[in-house]
């Protein structure tokens, strides 16, 4: 349904996406997962005909974003990653303008209207101003806006930030019916278990480029195992504490300087923990938690790139460590 | 919500429909913050009021003409270059809203988008000139002529649209609200002051002469001021609509080039 090859997008020394290929089959829902900066937005520009690669080609249901961008657009809903709502309107004049805009006839863009609010419980704020929605009914107007046209791919950029955890599962929930009704979905994300709970393919981009490509399982498969977890009191500990995970875990093992976590694939998660338990105790380290988990998205992050996800500051200053999220 | 669904049509032809609803959105969004049509009109309605009482006896005229006769036509074009930096200002602001992308990512003629931008701010302006004659008259504006006042206030019309596509185009590249709100008025100073707005060009200073008789301000006030007056406005007239259709011709490609390539 999208099929991408060698999109290569510059600004001026900056090359927000680098040679990325990917195919996306009909009724797939894809994650582009990546953190700030690594080109998830610059990439849903092309295919959404919004932008212009310096190289490469984009099909999207067999139409060339390029040669024939009208038919591209009129297969597309895209909700951007900053919902592109108007304030002055209402809701429902919002969606009835951009149904005007697909041409529907004046009762057919009403109907339209209608039914997207009501999928998206805006029915009750649908004749206020949009200047008095919440930041979480304006995202959701906004996706609403992208259904009008009843697209047939769906491009969602970072659709659930900003939402309260409740609002995400809905939207999760929504989402998942759109594709249970034949849509194709790709959407970008930051939420790791967000990719894991939706995506069927996760792509991992960083610094413009592919650097992973596979279900959730696949890609948790890298890392190699549960995760054993331990979290040393003071930071002078950090080292003892490595040396002992080494010599129990199955892989490498990985310190978060900053969080103070440090943490070992192992084999058998109860009977290693137990023994991580017992090999702290004995070294006279405080802990202030010890775990054992699967591994997160974040981790395989970590697996993959070597280096926790990081904020590409556009000036090229050192980057920045983004707060690991457990 | 089947995704094979096909969209159903409007029976209006394309270009049309989407001008249609474009400018239907921009209007609406007017009549939304009334407020900013309130003080677009307060300010020339001062500058009627200001510049009638305080230069009213003291600017020489040729003879018969009231100064209020001579301002109002004056103030009516410089409404036609003071509101279309609304033009770049409302622009700006959609592009910083996102409201732009999502034009773009939709099946419609962009064209629409400027076009329904310029004719929304057009309609305002024509608006804001019509409380204007409106408070003219009730300040001593007198005409026998009506046909030529109408025909005068469409000539600043025509020129107040083709400064929306200066704006638009102007609005394009800086891309930033605020950068667009004090460009925009930079080269409308010159052109509204440098002119026969509020006082006769034979009073400035003879190097400003040349610039000041031919520019598009001076034509078009002359112009309506000669309507008004039951003159033939002749070489102004024809001069004000040719600036006009001029601007256009450049401009228009000029601002869908630019937003086309983004
Ligand atoms: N218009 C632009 N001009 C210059 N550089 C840009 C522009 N847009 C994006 N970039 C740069 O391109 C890179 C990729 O940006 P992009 O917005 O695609 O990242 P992202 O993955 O969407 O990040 P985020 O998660 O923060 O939204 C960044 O380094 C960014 O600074
Ligand atoms: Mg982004």
């Amino acid at each position: 349904m999208i099929s991408i090859r060698g999109v290569t997008v510059d600004f001026g020394a900056v090359k927000a996406v680098d040679d990325v290929s990917l195919e996306i089959p009909r009724n797939e829902v894809r994650g582009l997962l990546g953190p700030n900066g690594a080109g998830k937005t610059t990439l849903v520009k092309v295919i959404a005909t919004l932008l212009r690669p310096n190289a490469g080609t984009a099909v999207v249901g067999g139409h060339d974003i390029a040669a024939d961008p009208n038919a591209v657009r009129s297969m597309i809903g895209l909700a951007g990653q900053y919902a592109a709502v108007d304030d002055l309107l209402t809701g429902r004049e919002n969606l009835e303008i951009v149904g005007a805009l697909y041409q529907l006839p004046k009762a057919e863009a009403k109907r339209r209207a209608d039914e997207a609010l009501e999928r998206l419980s805006l029915t009750d704020a649908a004749d206020r101003l949009v200047r008095t929605y919440s930041g979480g009914m304006r995202r959701r107007l906004d996706l609403g806006a992208s259904l009008v046209g009843r697209p047939e791919v769906l491009i969602l950029d970072e659709p659930t930030t900003g939402l309260d955890p409740r609002t995400r599962l809905d939207l999760w929930a929504f989402l998942r019916d759109l594709v249970s009704e034949g849509a194709t979905v790709l959407l970008t994300t930051q939420y790791l278990e967000e990719a894991d709970e939706l995506a069927d393919q996760i792509t991992v981009i960083d610094h413009g480029r592919i650097i992973a490509d596979g279900t959730a399982d696949e890609l948790k498969g890298r890392v190699g195992g549960d995760l054993v977890t331990a979290t040393p009191k003071r930071r002078a500990d950090l080292d003892r504490v490595r040396d002992l995970l080494a010599t129990i875990g199955t892989g490498t093992v990985r310190v978060d300087e900053t969080e103070l976590h440090v943490s070992v694939p192992v084999d058998q998660r109860v009977e290693a923990l137990v023994k991580a338990a017992q090999a702290i105790d004995q070294a006279g380290i405080e802990l202030l938690d010890l775990g054992v988990q699967r591994p997160s998205l974040d981790d395989v992050f970590l697996a993959i790139t070597g280096h926790a996800a990081e904020e590409l500051t556009p000036n090229g200053d050192k980057p920045r460590k983004r707060r690991a999220r457990r | 919500m089947t995704a094979v669904t096909k969209n159903q049509h409007t029976p209006l032809p394309g270009l049309l429909n989407d001008v249609i609803a474009m400018t239907r959105r921009n209007l609406l969004r007017l009549c939304r913050t009334p407020q900013v049509i309130v003080f677009a009109t307060i300010q020339p309605v001062i500058f009627v009021l200001l510049f009638n009482f305080v230069f009213g006896g003291s600017i020489d005229f040729a003879e018969g003409v009231n100064y209020i006769d001579f301002l109002v036509p004056g103030i009516l074009v410089q409404t036609s270059l003071f509101a279309a930096g609304n033009t770049a200002i409302g622009l700006t602001d959609d592009l910083q809203k996102g409201a732009i992308d999502r034009f773009r990512s939709l099946p419609m003629h962009h064209s629409a988008v400027l076009i329904g931008r310029t004719n929304a701010d057009a309609l305002r302006a024509a608006l804001t000139m019509t409380i204007i004659t409106v408070v003219g008259f009730l300040v001593g504006f007198r005409t026998d002529h009506y046909g030529g006042l109408i025909l005068g206030v469409l000539l600043a019309i025509a020129l107040a649209y083709a400064f929306n596509w200066v704006f638009a185009t102007f609005a394009l590249y800086v891309k930033d609200p605020e950068a667009a709100q004090a460009g925009a008025f930079l080269p409308v100073f010159p052109l509204v002051f440098a002119a026969s707005t509020f006082a006769p060009v034979q009073n400035m200073p003879g190097w400003l002469q040349p610039f000041a008789n031919n520019q598009p301000v001076t034509v078009t006030v002359d112009a309506i001021r000669a309507l008004t007056q039951g003159m033939p406005p002749g070489r102004d007239a024809v001069m004000s609509l040719g600036y006009s259709v001029a601007i256009l011709v450049v401009f228009i490609p000029l601002a869908s080039r630019k937003f086309r390539k983004g």
